[in-house]
């Protein structure tokens, strides 16, 4: 794969999950358990609409075309965003909702902590400022999945319930393929299989702290960082999120 | 009555460091952890924080205003405590 | 976000009988003649403790109610620069509120039992939330016009008698003022958009501008307690003079825009040096604050919901910190 188009296909991987996790977290708005707790919600979307934005312009940048963030994020349709499917989940309960979250900023903790020494300087920089954003993400999500584990035995079978639903589509994470070889030669994207250690011993301490249960690793869905198969969720994530730019094309600014 | 809140935590920011915590506000938080995750969010979203105290509301003891009259009266004759106290004639500088 | 002042009934309350009472009434109001502001474990008159507890919990109601508006567009902001400025200013909402719970927390009643009245239905706040956000444009013009006419309010508010609430106000105003700008750019670029975007937005207009004068609250010849608020200072402009204020304001800002205020008879009246306006649509002001607006029903349903559907999380959190208590006891 030519390293340009690898690149652009990378840093869509990178914006996407940001800006489709951002948008599922958009959703909590006016939902949140506690007044507190949908202040920290908010911070949380508004630092992933933020990496996005930054993602998404560096790949347009990269891949030439004259498309920008909004471009990217507003006029693609479903086969063609490269977001991992955990991301497009529905949020469903508190517990799922913060569960997703906890697992891909754990994911997300490792990676940036990875790719602040890649050796391209822009998504370096990108990923360090990202990384102390998603290290409170982690700790948030986290300190909350131990509270619902040991919590009452409602939260804790809750919990324990969407860990079982999310575990399918943590494998994808951590999958290599052509896009993520071809970067990790240009000395951008680090070994998969030592991110996925930190990840595991990350999620086996709050698992452990949290009385909570490792699910099984059984099959793993993927489909959705390649573009190969999205879930049907993608779909009407991106009807709600496009709808102005394509009910008003002619539209030049807002 | 009604269900229980979470506590009530009053809340402590320093500024920046080389200055004393300052009272900001309170928030109800169900732990002292959480009530400092919180209160990142609500109470440092400028950045306005280099370092958090959460107290339980129900730790802090406070004087009451019908004693004020006995706690703070009477440092008001001790004016010595004060700088204007002392008459340093004006030739002398930087005192 | 919060203007009216909704002077509503605090119930019956004593009057100063003995002479030691009067005693305290007559420091009490010495000190609020000097501008010495009150703070919460100060001897208050108890109207004086109720009308702030009613004004501050509308106030942090309006907060939190009025965040599902303009959160009804977060997942539908037209390009991710203005979704994340929506998000801020949300979150900054949110915030406010939280602020303003905890400053009404000072005067001896319990969040949770405020919250419990909004829920219940029972609990007023600002009567332009219970209006819904069709389009974009709706966001800008709550910038624009909402936020407008909450700082014409709030600024006065920083030097409110009450300590607690001038703090919060004081936090707040610095805050928010961002708040109106952002709203007004929305609706600038609308307004110098195509010519869809243009209808957009003077729609818009038509549909808040009344709702945005009901906000400042009724006439001052209606509003039965604003002499008392006044004395106290928890009050320092009447409704009707921040109402003209706003009007002359924000006409200039309108026509600069090209856009056209839904008032036939709003004129410029140089004898008064401000403009003249028409009669605002009280009737429909009192159904709304009653509950027969277009979306109070919605509003508190949505709340309600949140608030049921967190119960078991809140419950959580709370056995979880009462497990770890005992087991550091035991430790």
């Amino acid at each position: 794969m030519a390293e340009d188009r690898a690149r652009f296909e990378y840093l869509l991987r990178l914006g996407d999950n940001s800006l489709v996790l951002g948008q599922r977290l958009c959703e909590t708005l006016g939902n949140a358990p506690a007044l507190e707790e949908e202040m920290a919600l908010v911070n949380i979307a508004l630092d992933l609409i933020g990496q996005a934005r930054l993602f998404l312009s560096y790949a347009g940048e990269i891949e030439g075309e004259g498309r920008d963030e909004d471009t990217l994020a507003y006029r693609r349709d479903v086969p063609d965003f490269r977001c991992a499917l955990i991301v497009e989940l529905p949020n469903g309960d508190f517990a799922h909702t913060i569960g997703r979250l906890f697992l891909v900023a754990a994911f997300n903790h490792e990676l940036y902590g990875a790719l602040q020494h890649a050796a391209d300087p822009r998504i370096a920089a990108i990923a360090e400022k990202s990384l102390k954003e998603v290290t409170y993400h982690l700790r948030h999500a986290g300190e909350w999945v131990i509270r619902l584990g040991d919590g009452t035995e409602e939260s804790h079978r809750r919990m324990q319930q969407a860990l079982e639903d999310l575990w399918m589509y943590t494998g994808e994470l951590f999958a290599p393929d052509a896009v993520d070889l071809a970067m990790r030669t240009a000395g951008v994207a680090p070994d998969l299989d030592l991110l996925r250690d930190g990840w595991n011993r990350r999620i086996d301490r709050v698992l452990a702290e949290a009385t909570l249960r490792r699910p099984a690793d059984g099959w793993m869905q993927s489909g959705g960082k390649d573009g190969r198969m999205h879930t049907e969720h993608l779909g009407y994530i991106l009807a709600e999120m496009q709808f102005l730019p394509r009910a008003y094309p002619d539209a030049r600014a807002w | 009555m009604t269900e229980n809140d979470w506590p009530l935590y009053e809340i402590f920011i320093r500024p920046r460091n080389g200055l004393a915590h300052r009272h900001v506000g309170s928030l109800h938080a169900p732990d002292p952890e959480m009530a400092i995750e919180m209160a990142r969010d609500l109470y440092t979203r400028r950045g306005e924080g280099s370092s958090i105290w959460a107290v339980p509301s129900s730790a802090i003891a406070a004087s009451s205003p019908d004693e004020k009259a006995s706690l703070f009266e009477p440092a008001e004759d001790k004016d010595y405590r004060y700088p204007t106290h002392y008459k340093i004639p004006s030739d002398v500088k930087n005192m | 976000m919060y203007t009216q002042g909704l002077d509503g009934d605090i119930g019956p309350v004593r009057e100063a009988e003995t002479a030691d009472e009067k005693a305290l009434e007559a420091r009490f109001q010495a000190k609020i003649d000097a501008e010495i502001r009150i703070e919460p474990d100060d001897w208050m008159p108890e109207g004086y403790r109720r009308t702030l507890i009613r004004q501050i919990s509308q106030h942090a109601h309006s907060e939190i109610v009025g965040m599902l508006p303009e959160g009804n567009w977060v997942t539908r902001a037209p390009t991710l620069r203005r979704k994340a400025i929506l998000l801020a200013k949300i979150q900054d909402e949110a915030g406010h509120g939280l602020y303003l719970y905890s400053a009404c927390e000072t005067l001896g009643v319990e969040r949770a039992e405020l919250v419990e009245q909004l829920l219940a239905g029972k609990a007023k706040y600002s009567s332009i939330f219970n209006y819904p956000t069709l389009s974009w444009a709706d966001v800008g013009m709550i910038g624009w016009l909402v936020d407008g006419a909450a700082i014409m309010n709030q600024v006065p508010l920083q030097r409110c008698s009450y300590g607690p609430y001038a703090r919060a106000m004081v936090r707040i105003c610095k805050e928010e003022s961002f708040h109106q700008r952002q709203g007004y750019e929305i609706v600038m670029t609308l307004a110098e958009g195509t010519p869809e975007q243009r209808r957009m937005v003077q729609e818009s207009l038509d549909r808040w501008w009344w709702p945005a004068l009901m906000m400042f609250g009724p006439p001052d010849s209606d509003s039965v307690h604003t002499a008392q608020s006044m004395k106290w200072k928890i009050k320092r402009v009447t409704n009707d003079e921040l109402r003209q204020k706003f009007v002359d304001v924000t006409v200039p800002q309108a026509e600069r825009l090209g856009l056209r205020i839904p008032d036939p008879e709003l004129k410029w009246n140089p004898e008064r040096g401000h403009y003249d306006f028409g009669p605002v649509p009280w009737e429909e002001f009192w159904r709304v604050i009653k509950g027969d607006g277009p979306c109070n029903r919605e509003r508190l349903a949505q709340r309600r919901r949140a608030h049921e559907e967190g119960r078991w999380v809140r419950e959580a959190a709370l056995a979880h910190a009462e497990k770890r208590r005992l087991r550091s006891r035991a430790a």
